[in-house]
């Protein structure tokens, strides 16, 4: 510290040159401390998120014995496949279609939770995110056993009304519906929760603003409600599709793929073809096909997170 | 005065029904969301012979039994599964918290050269889901010989919880007043300890939001431990569960739900008691950031 | 306790946009000063630059004779107080005070003989042990102004610390802030928008605009020989009039047509600005109705536009020529509505005239 006063005292300068050399040397000293404290997200980022990504990439090129590069050997196989274009068409049905039924009965949930006695709210709040909760692998199981073909407790209660049977997991297309439900039944509660979080902060002002204007209830839902939450919607939304999009636990537990590969999704079967028929290669290349995508849906949720930033700074 | 009291009173219906409305839809979905939970809890406590009669109504149970759950607690594989659990979440838990608790901090308080694209980078990481990594992973855990075994899956689980964390952490952080740091500044605190007298106390309750997800989405992992582990003695609880329990040909239901429902205890145990913070780490992301 | 001394400050931010242009500034020991101006003109980065939490970009800083360019801001042996008091929330009242004391590795003895100490000067020994969120504005303030207390600084240093509270206590709080003063002693930088704190607050008003210094002074100085139009305008309230005019034969010429003559003593002073285009200054309070009789006064016919009963005064809003938005104090009992013309007088041993200009006063 003496060393810099006599220093500072003795050198003149101007206003461009720059005072404060012990001062930005702490700056400077600063950035060598933050980039250290950030050196172990760095490694995990780069080493275990960025570096297999690119990884996979090459493994992508290799042949199945993994000893030569065959280009765009494995993509091409996949292209070819029949059941590689089933598992393209089963992902984004389930996804699209599982999202927005969450996304739905998430916001009509949201909607009569924030319109109940505040006090109630916290009850029923709680007791709609258990879903959520359990972890999806072990609650499927308990789906599994619901939709059980000789045992199956669904079909008991809809022969309660008359409704015959269903063989659901038996059948492509009721393995289908089945995979979605429980994905539908797992994801609505945290749309709900997003929602309810989103609704709570638009002022209260607004609405009473807006009946005194005269809006109705479902004009200002339309006016007010919407465009408000238009953001979270668009996040929550595009966040949940990369996630159901590349949903693995509850095809693997409930049909793991069967009947006859018929309810493959992207993640279980690059699971089948890369890990347990061992062709790492064609697995990796299976997934990679998820990428543009995902790519897509990051940007705009990005976007969104950046627009909503700048809204509340 | 007529007209009055007929508007006062058609808005009073119009609420009452609005109400009705609201009370009816989420009785129905509390209805709808817990079936399965309760449908598991009642097959846990049926004896077999009562779940392999066909007869009546598979809702009820008649004579309920713990038989199943003392089966499943006196299985040492069973044991060993929660073991392993519990390992890998606390270390990933303790990982994960000083990884983005450090990062947090540097990433809202030290401006530093490439700190906004790191941030970013953070945020797309997050994005990134584990299905599309599992594959090259296995190779590079494969590499390090640390397939089969529960160190490989701590050295990877970071990948799901750091990101969100560190994210989360950041909007904690940034919340808090900037004179709050110029007045430690001032007082004589140095960086370490702004960051262990100051913004962890002052963070707390997103410390606690941020450990309570790490901790569930450690829990309940399920690729990565299907992938890399394939010998019973060290899987955990998911995985275990599902692969080793599930014969599919035996009535072992009663067992395999009183083994789902015990391993999924904890995280509901934890959600039960901690349920704000719970909440608060789930929004954050979208309010926060 | 220390002098502390400015030499050239300037504050250079990224792009070139200079928050503080070079300013000069001694401050004697024991001194209280009170830096005041509008938001933007860099009285805060001034502060801030002296508590070494913003890096200066040109020029000298010494407290205590010792240049501190240099020194982070916990080697400085400064104290200060926030705007919003920046309390520790987790900690208690007692702590929050202590944590200074702690991390310097006071013994714990003189720490608690130090807080209890300052605890007593600010009647908040009730409440060491409770958290800043069960303390109302008032009491956060003072808990704040104790943390500075206890480490027994050089330099203390305020940021608008009274700006988030409400009017009331505001002065109730600014006679304390006058009292602990007087107590301590310790030389105060005290940074402020409100110049009716500065003025009941300094033993010199340091008036900053757009960066620069436009005068240091004591209180009263600023308020009877303001240097500049900006200090004439922004020193009392209501505001100042400004109406143009010229001088002609030892007499301001309004441009609304009033002839008021220039007292005697200050003819000689005003002689060469005669025929330029000028400014008469005139306070409010110096613009009242007739019948107060005094030595050097002049008429004024007005027409009021809006009137402002205050209890102790009435506020007259009018018009004159191309100056809008005049006013004049006059005795609540004096008779007046919008519309009636009525008589004022102006009390021109404090009239003042500024270059037009340039906006110096004359």
């Amino acid at each position: 510290m003496p060393d810099s006063m006599t220093a500072a005292v003795s050198a003149p300068r101007g206003p461009e040159s720059g005072a404060g050399g012990g001062l930005r040397r702490l700056a400077r000293r600063r950035s060598t401390i933050a980039f250290l404290m950030t050196l172990p997200l760095i490694c995990v980022i780069v080493g275990l998120v960025a570096y297999p990504a690119v990884y996979a990439v090459y493994l992508s090129t290799l042949n199945r014995r993994m000893d030569e590069f065959a280009g765009l050997l494995q993509f091409e196989i996949l292209v070819d496949n029949e059941t590689f274009w089933l598992v393209v068409w089963q992902s984004c049905l389930f996804a699209i279609s599982a999202v927005l039924a969450k996304a739905l009965i998430g916001f009509w949930l949201a909607h009569m939770l924030h319109h109940i006695p505040t006090k109630g709210q916290r009850k029923w709040r709680g007791m709609l995110l258990i879903p959520w909760v359990i972890p999806p692998a072990l609650s499927t199981l308990g789906w599994w056993w619901m939709y059980d073909p000789t045992y199956s407790s669904l079909n008991w209660i809809l022969a309660i009304f008359a409704v015959p049977a269903v063989p659901w997991l038996g059948e492509p297309w009721w393995a289908r519906i089945s995979v979605i439900l429980v994905n539908v039944w797992y994801g609505a509660p945290f749309f709900m929760i997003m929602y309810l979080a989103a609704l709570k902060s638009v002022p209260e002002q607004l609405y009473e603003a807006a009946a005194i204007d005269g809006a109705t209830s479902w004009q200002r839902l339309r006016h007010i409600t919407l465009p408000m939450m238009q953001n979270i919607i668009s996040i929550t939304v595009l966040f949940s599709l990369i996630v159901t999009f590349a949903n693995y636990d509850i095809v693997r537990v409930l049909t793991n793929g069967g009947p006859r590969d018929l309810t493959h999704v992207f993640a279980t079967y690059a699971f089948q073809v890369g890990i347990l028929s061992g062709n790492i290669p064609r697995g990796a290349a299976v997934s990679l096909f998820m990428l543009p995508a995902l790519a897509v849906f990051a940007y705009f949720i990005l976007r969104g997170v950046n627009r909503r930033n700048r809204e509340m700074a | 005065m007529n007209l009055a009291a007929n508007i006062h009173g058609s808005l009073r219906a119009e609420r009452r029904w609005a109400l009705i409305i609201a009370y009816v839809s989420l009785c129905a979905a509390v209805v709808i969301f817990l079936l399965p939970p309760v449908y598991m809890l009642i097959t846990s406590l049926k004896t077999n012979a009562e779940m392999s009669n066909l007869q009546g109504n598979p809702w009820l149970v008649r004579s309920p039994t713990l038989e199943h759950y003392g089966t499943i607690l006196g299985n040492p594989l069973f044991l060993t599964f929660f073991w392993n659990s519990i390992k890998v979440t606390v270390l990933t838990v303790i990982v994960t918290m000083v990884i983005s608790v450090l990062a947090a901090f540097a990433l809202a308080r030290m401006r530093f050269w490439g700190s906004q694209a790191l941030a970013t980078g953070v945020f797309l990481t997050y994005l990134v889901p584990d299905t599309l990594l599992f594959i090259p992973l296995y190779q590079i855990v494969g590499g390090l010989g640390l397939l089969n075994s529960t160190w490989g899956l701590v050295l990877v689980y970071p990948t799901l919880t750091v990101p969100f964390c560190t994210w989360i952490m950041i909007g904690y952080f940034a919340s808090i007043p900037k004179e709050l740091d110029e007045a430690a500044l001032i007082d004589g605190a140095t960086w370490s300890q702004m960051l262990l007298k100051i913004f962890i106390p002052v963070a707390l309750p997103g410390i606690i939001a941020a450990t309570i997800f790490a901790f569930t989405v450690s829990w309940a992992a399920f690729v990565y431990p299907t992938a890399f582990i394939t010998t019973p003695d060290q899987m955990p609880l998911t995985i275990g569960v599902v692969s080793t329990l599930v014969r599919g040909d035996t009535f072992a239901w009663g067992q395999i739900m009183a083994g789902a429902l015990l391993a999924a205890l904890p995280p509901v145990v934890v959600y039960a008691f901690l349920m704000d913070y719970y909440i608060a780490g789930l929004t954050a992301g979208a309010t926060k950031g | 306790m220390a002098q502390v001394t400015l030499r050239k400050i300037v504050k250079e931010y990224e792009g070139g946009v200079q928050a503080v242009k070079g300013i000069d500034l001694d401050i004697a020991d024991h001194e209280f000063v009170v830096l005041v101006g509008p938001s933007g003109c860099g009285k805060s980065t001034t502060l801030r630059m002296i508590a070494g939490l913003e890096e200066i970009s040109g020029g000298d800083i010494m407290i205590g004779g010792a240049v501190v360019n240099d020194v982070p801001p916990r080697d400085r042996d400064i104290a200060m107080v926030f705007q919003n008091y920046a309390l520790y929330p987790h900690m208690s009242v007692f702590d929050n005070m202590a944590f200074g004391l702690m991390l310097r590795k006071f013994p714990k003895d003189e720490i608690k003989r130090r807080v209890d100490n300052a605890a007593r000067i600010l009647d908040i020994v009730p409440l060491l042990e409770r958290k800043p969120k069960a303390l109302s504005g008032g009491q956060r303030q003072r808990v704040a102004m104790g943390r500075a207390i206890v480490r027994d600084p050089k330099v203390f240093l305020f940021d608008e610390p009274l700006s988030n509270l409400d009017a009331k206590l505001r002065v109730q709080m600014r006679t304390e802030i006058k009292k602990v003063h007087q107590t301590v002693r310790t030389t105060t930088i005290y940074v402020t928008h409100d110049q009716v704190e500065a003025m009941t607050l300094a033993d010199r008003v340091v008036v900053m605009n757009h960066g620069i210094i436009e005068q240091v002074g004591p209180p009263q100085e600023l308020y009877h020989n303001p240097a500049t139009r900006f200090v004439a305008g922004f020193i009392g309230s209501p505001a100042m009039n400004f109406l143009p005019a010229r001088v002609e034969n030892d007499r301001v010429h309004l441009h609304g047509d009033a002839w008021l003559p220039i007292p005697e003593a200050r003819r000689a002073r005003y002689a060469s600005a005669a025929g330029r285009d000028l400014l008469f200054g005139i306070r409010p309070e110096h613009l009242t109705d007739q019948r107060l009789g005094l030595p050097n006064r002049a008429d004024i016919l007005i027409t009021p536009e809006v009137i402002e009963p205050m209890g102790m005064e009435t506020l007259v809003h009018f018009h004159l020529g191309e100056a809008r938005d005049c006013c004049a104090r006059i005795e609540p009992t004096v008779h007046a509505a919008p519309g009636e013309p009525i008589l004022l007088t102006a009390d021109m041993n404090n009239m003042h005239l500024l270059d037009a200009a340039t906006g110096r006063v004359l």
